[in-house]
């Protein structure tokens, strides 16, 4: 009786599988996340056919999901390390790389805070230790006090690779578990600073102007200056999938390509590839 | 007796022992797999496993702790002669940099020329070190490999960096943790134990039954608020309080989590005690009345060491809810993985760790094994408090 229901339930969850052709599982950053399931839940409207899971988890875990094989789309929030196109490249997978989108790094601060730009090489030095008081960058004798996002988070590595040129944060930084945590503790204290996705930006945190030729131009952060490639924080978000499931993929990925799915990209409170 | 009526004895009984086992073979096999797991971080260098790190082949510099290689990749050590090799500057290259050093053309299709070109990169470049996978390593490699040390149970235990994700060689040092865990615990039992233990013995012995009926279901309550909720609130209100009370700079400190896991053990430890305390006979009550003694005296000499084991236990629970709670203490501690010194610093604690970097750590990898081993750690921790709280119950105090 039991094994019956068993075979039933099977049944049922293969069910949607079999009668659709475009079924297909996405996992990977959370980052993308938001984006992932509002464009697939928008693409399945549309298409009645479709069948599409979102599921997050970080990054890294989506690219070794698509490694072993356990999801048709990766979805990142940075580029494939050198290390995974090698393991690619050993289990004998041609992939493919699309960029659904960009993401916009603001470095924020307290309001109270005077400095209001910072070089990147200065960022550099807040977030690695080296320079640990506000006076240091033009601002008022303060200790500094660095917010991160936890290792495991995208968002950590690109900031990492992107404005602390590959070193290591500051030992002294504060791991924060969530983005919505590090505006909460910029806006209450008086000495932080923190970086959050652009659509994360709130009133009781000021964004800074960021330099990145060593204080010629300082660039405000905003959905524009990200577009037209001005503001030097930002990147891109990824999709990669396998060559061979290319066609059972496409017609979702090109969904998202198009003006309606970029429209939907802004909406979200990412950056669209063009206007 | 019928022989129907013995039957069912029997499967009862057989049940019964088939149950107790199940449950002690699982929680010895969950135990035996935490330090399959964990013990296996002892046995790796701190490099990703496929990676090796090479240098020239006229480099004098033949062995590099991990901690320097990672000094090194994080350019804290520039040049070779600080870590004993001739005055030349350091050249760290990842897999990364040094494909990007050639164009595609060069690399090959699927990276066939890679092994190649890595090689003459590394002869060419006096001053380089690079982190190169294995399996892009020529098997007639001339440029020098420098060997790891594995990682050592001391190095682990006392090591006050926590940098799992400097690559190529993390730097996992868990003392600021083991500290962070303690400080915050012991806090939080500090704080928590009175309260809860006087709350108890107001609400046996000297609350109304009108009072106590509305007071018990309240602080029960307390107990059904999820955790993260509990955070929050810290988050929020308990942190900007500390802060402008104590006029720090951040208020995410060792406090903060202490006051929130005391207030998260609170319910555990009254409700357990109260009950305890209650279970006291009338008989027993009335007799220490009955021969002259005051309601304070039958409360500190009978009611109290009758209870004892309750109000114990309830100090178990209490604990192992305090250390082992991980959301609430995430969001309010700042898990910065320094040492601490003070109550008013953020500290990072075990669970904490373990639950924020468990996600996007290699299965299998040499974090994910650090990992497990913290799980070990913590493990031992509880187990220590348990046996002590035992002893001290089977003491007599």
């Amino acid at each position: 009786m039991k094994n019956k229901n068993l075979k039933l339930m099977a049944l049922a969850l293969m069910l949607p599988a079999m009668m659709t052709a475009q079924s297909f599982k996405i996992k990977g950053s959370d980052t993308c996340l938001p984006l992932s399931q509002a464009e697939a839940e928008s693409f399945m409207k549309k298409d009645a056919n479709a069948s599409i899971a979102v599921t997050g988890g970080g990054s890294g875990v989506g690219l070794a999901a698509l490694i072993s094989g356990t999801t048709d789309i990766a979805q990142s929030s940075r580029s494939m390390k050198m290390d995974e196109k090698l393991k690619m490249q050993e289990a004998g997978k041609a992939f493919k790389e699309v960029i659904i989108a960009y993401d916009a790094l603001a470095v924020i601060v307290n309001p109270s805070n005077k400095v209001s730009q910072l070089t990147r090489e200065q960022l550099e030095g807040i977030f690695t230790g080296k320079i640990a008081n506000w006076k240091e960058v033009g601002g008022e004798d303060l200790k500094i006090i660095v917010y991160s996002r936890e290792t495991s988070s995208g968002t950590y590595e690109f900031f990492k690779t992107h404005v602390l040129n590959m070193k290591n944060f500051a030992a002294n930084a504060l791991l924060m578990p969530a983005t919505g945590a590090i505006v909460q503790s910029v806006g209450q204290t008086k000495g932080a600073i923190g970086y959050v996705g652009l659509a994360y930006l709130e009133k009781n945190v000021k964004a800074l102007n960021v330099s990145y030729d060593k204080g010629k131009s300082f660039v405000q952060p905003s959905v524009a200056a990200a577009m037209d490639k001005t503001y030097p924080i930002t990147r891109p978000l990824y999709y990669y999938y396998l060559t061979k499931i290319e066609k059972t993929v496409s017609p979702f990925v090109n969904y998202i390509l198009s003006t309606e799915g970029q429209k939907l990209v802004e909406e979200v409170g990412y950056v669209p590839l063009k206007k | 007796m019928n022989p129907l009526k013995r039957f069912i004895e029997k499967i009862t009984k057989g049940i019964l022992f088939t149950s107790s086992m199940v449950t002690s073979v699982t929680v010895l096999l969950v135990v035996l797999f935490l330090f399959k797991e964990g013990l296996g971080l002892f046995n790796q260098t701190s490099v990703e496993k496929h990676l090796v790190i090479a240098v020239n082949p006229l480099n004098p510099v033949s062995a590099l702790s991990s901690t320097e290689v990672k000094s090194i990749f994080n350019q804290d050590i520039t040049n070779w002669k600080e870590v004993g090799g001739g005055d030349l500057e350091i050249m760290p290259r990842s897999i990364d940099e040094l494909a990007a050093a050639f164009t595609e053309e060069q690399l090959g299709e699927g990276f066939k020329n890679l092994a190649a070109l890595i090689e003459t990169y590394v002869n060419e470049n006096p001053g380089v070190i690079a982190s190169i996978p294995e399996s892009y390593l020529k098997s007639d490699f001339k440029g020098k490999l420098i060997p790891l040390k594995k990682i050592s149970v001391r190095e682990f235990l006392t090591g006050t960096e926590w940098i799992p994700t400097a690559h190529p060689a993390a730097v996992f040092g868990a003392w600021p943790l083991i500290l962070g865990t303690l400080w915050v615990s012991i806090g939080a039992i500090l704080l928590a134990l009175p309260i809860g233990l006087i709350t108890a013995i107001y609400m046996s012995e000297v609350a109304g039954p009108k009072f106590r009926n509305i007071l018990k279901p309240v602080i029960e309550l307390l107990s059904g608020i999820p955790s993260v909720v509990y955070g929050f609130f810290g988050l929020v209100v308990l942190v900007p309080l500390i802060q402008k009370l104590f006029k720090l700079g951040v208020g995410e400190t060792a406090l903060a989590g202490s006051i929130v896991l005391a207030i998260m053990a609170l319910p555990t430890i009254i409700t357990i005690a109260e009950d305890a305390l209650r279970t006291t006979p009338r008989a027993l009550k009335e007799a220490s009345l009955a021969l002259g003694a005051s309601h304070w005296q039958t409360l500190t000499r009978v009611i109290i060491p009758y209870a004892k084991s309750g109000i114990i236990a309830a100090v178990i629970l209490g604990i192992g809810r305090a250390v082992g709670e991980t959301m609430a203490v995430l969001m309010v501690t700042g898990n910065a993985s320094v040492v601490p010194h003070t109550f008013l610093e953020p500290v990072r604690t075990i669970p904490a760790t373990i639950a924020a970097e468990l996600g996007e750590a290699p299965f299998g990898g040499t974090h994910f094994k650090a990992l497990f081993a913290l799980g070990i750690i913590l493990f031992i921790m509880t187990f220590v408090f348990n046996t002590l709280v035992e002893t001290v119950k089977t003491k007599k105090i």
